[in-house]
Formats: C-alpha cells, sequence, structure tokens
C-alpha cells in the first residue's frame, strides 16, 4: 500500500513542489555568488531548511554578521512559525523521532498542507504527515543543490540576482499587510529603521531596529490599553 | 571572505534559530497561547520584521541617489505583480527579472 500512499502524497505535494524546486534555484545560485562549495547549499537546505531564512544567511554572510545578530534576526523572521505549531499540537500524535522531525520540518508550505489535507482512509495520520513533509524537504534541497551546483557553473551575468532577497520580503510584507490590515507596524518599523540606518548605524542597523520596535511596540498597546477612547 | 568554519557556525546558528520557532509550542507555549501579549507581538512582529529585512536588505545603498532607481523599480514591479496575481514565485522571480534587465542593460551602474 506504500505505493499508492506515496502517490497521494506526491499529488498534494506538486504545489509545494514547483514552488520550492525553482525558488530553491535562485537561493543556490545567489548563495553560490558567495564563492562556497555549493555542497554547503545543499546542507543549508536540509538542516536549516527555511526559505527566507536562508536568502537572509546570504546577506548576512556576505556583510560577515555576528552570531547573535543572526540568531536573534532568525528566530524573529521565523517567529511566525511559533502560531503553526500552537495549531497543529492536537492533530500530531507523532513520538520520538517522528515527531522530531515533523515539528523540525514545519514550514509555511508544510502547514498549510497539513492543515488543509487529509490523509487517504484507512492510512496512518503520522506516516502520512511524514511522508508529506520529507517529500517537501527532498523538492526544497533538490532545488538548493540544482542552483548551487548551476551557480558555480554558469557564465551568463548573474548581476542583481541577489534582488530576490528583497523581493521576498517585499512579498511577505504585502502577505502580512492582507492579513492585518492595519498600516501602524509597517509605518513604524520604515521610520525606526531608516532612522537608525541613517543617523546611527549601518552595520549594527537591524539589531538596533529590532530592539526600538520591540520597545515602541509595547508602549503603544500600553498606551492603546489605558485610553478609554478606544474602539 | 569565504571562511568555511565561519559558514558552518552561522548554519549552525540558523538551524537552532529555526527549530526553537518550530518547537516551541510544543515544548512551552502551549500554555500561554493565548496570553494576550503573546498574541499582541504575534500580530505586529511580523510585518515589523518583514519592513526592516526589507530596508536591511538596501543597508549598503545610497537611498537618495539615481543609483537606487533600479532597486524602486524592482520593488514596484513586485508590488504590482503580487497585487494583481498574487503567486509568490511570479512576484519574487518577475521583480527580480525586472531589477537584473534595468542594471545589466539600462545603463545603471
Amino acid at each position: 500500500m506504500a505505493t499508492s500512499l506515496n502517490q497521494t502524497v506526491f499529488k498534494a505535494t506538486v504545489p509545494v513542489m514547483f514552488g520550492y524546486i525553482p525558488l530553491g534555484m535562485a537561493f543556490g545560485v545567489l548563495f553560490s555568488e558567495l564563492g562556497y562549495h555549493w555542497l554547503f547549499a545543499s546542507a543549508m537546505g536540509i538542516f536549516i531548511f527555511a526559505g527566507a531564512a536562508q536568502f537572509l544567511a546570504v546577506g548576512l554572510l556576505a556583510n560577515q554578521a555576528g552570531l547573535l545578530e543572526i540568531f536573534i534576526t532568525t528566530f524573529l523572521l521565523n517567529s511566525r512559525h511559533v502560531f503553526y505549531g500552537i495549531s497543529l499540537i492536537s492533530s500530531m500524535k507523532a513520538k520520538g523521532w517522528r515527531r522530531f522531525y515533523l515539528i523540525f520540518g514545519l514550514t509555511d508550505e508544510t502547514f498549510s498542507l497539513l492543515t488543509s489535507t487529509q490523509p487517504p482512509e484507512g492510512t496512518d495520520r503520522t506516516d502520512y504527515q511524514l511522508r508529506v513533509t520529507f517529500f517537501n524537504q527532498s523538492y526544497w534541497v533538490l532545488g538548493c543543490t540544482l542552483g548551487g551546483w548551476l551557480g558555480s557553473q554558469i557564465s551568463f551575468s548573474t548581476a542583481g540576482i541577489e534582488f530576490v532577497l528583497p523581493a521576498l520580503f517585499m512579498v511577505l510584507a504585502i502577505e502580512q499587510f492582507r492579513h492585518l490590515r492595519r498600516a501602524m507596524p509597517f509605518v513604524m518599523a520604515l521610520v525606526i529603521g531608516l532612522l537608525v540606518l541613517l543617523l546611527i548605524s549601518r552595520d549594527q542597523m537591524l539589531l538596533i531596529s529590532i530592539m526600538i520596535s520591540v520597545a515602541v511596540l509595547l508602549l503603544y498597546r500600553g498606551g492603546e490599553r489605558w485610553n478609554p477612547y478606544r474602539t | 571572505m569565504e571562511s568555511v568554519p565561519y559558514l558552518i557556525a552561522v548554519i549552525a546558528v540558523m538551524t537552532a534559530a529555526t527549530f526553537l520557532t518550530r518547537v516551541l509550542p510544543f515544548v512551552v507555549l502551549y500554555k500561554v497561547a493565548d496570553h494576550p501579549l503573546l498574541r499582541y507581538l504575534g500580530r505586529f512582529l511580523p510585518p515589523v520584521m518583514m519592513v526592516l529585512l526589507l530596508i536591511y536588505s538596501f543597508k549598503n545603498e545610497d537611498l537618495f541617489s539615481n543609483d537606487f532607481l533600479p532597486e524602486l523599480a524592482g520593488l514596484f514591479a513586485v508590488l504590482v505583480l503580487h497585487l494583481s496575481m498574487r503567486n509568490a514565485l511570479v512576484s519574487i522571480l518577475g521583480g527580480t527579472g525586472c531589477y537584473m534587465a534595468l542594471i545589466q542593460l539600462g545603463g545603471f551602474a
């Protein structure tokens, strides 16, 4: 029965494949510009397995960012995952290494598949969830590897390919705005980010801006709570 | 520039930080998931991060010179593509293609 389950899982994950392979390849090509061996692009797909974080890694590596800055930025960039986990707790019955791998592989796309598709009649839910996660990671690692290898071989000009990083953040920001429908955090972050960049520090811009933004968010919330006229 | 120990350290740190965001709800946060402060930060912090990272990716550019026009055009292309088609891959690759064409063919330095 394993074959038919694999076929079902493959069909369910085809849309993810069409997203992960090209995006993974874009990452790999971008990464190859740093001059490291292309196998490290595969390693990042295997171990980190997070699209936005890996694109960000290329920028951080190029800037020789500090490890603490990298840790905090990655954590906050991926902090949306926290809310995925919360909504999956009840449907995740796996134990041991299976549970470890399911949690490790909980990307945006895996999350949306696991919450929107059902295992076929008579199959084990954990088995289905594991295969979906593994198929998705395979597409991603394949894309990263192909891109990293291709980037080390090709000779056409890739000048400007680094734009995939701001383009990705732009898309994520638009998606966040559709979801939130409030201008405040966007305007606030734009003002704080630009002021810190222009007036305080180019190199420490990210960490300083994050700290100021969190402080402002907490103050803003405090202000809202005590405002008797709020709606 | 390509220091392998540094790269391995960065991969390890990013692996740990990413895994932490995925495992936290299963080990501790399910108890406090409904805390209003956590929900508030969960709603407002991701948009803040996206905007800060967007600015960070241009941190070595001169934002107020003509050299920045291709970047603005690329971002505008991403915006238009994403609002019209809402396909992340199309928006990212289309915007990047637009930017690459501008700097390679358009006479921008």
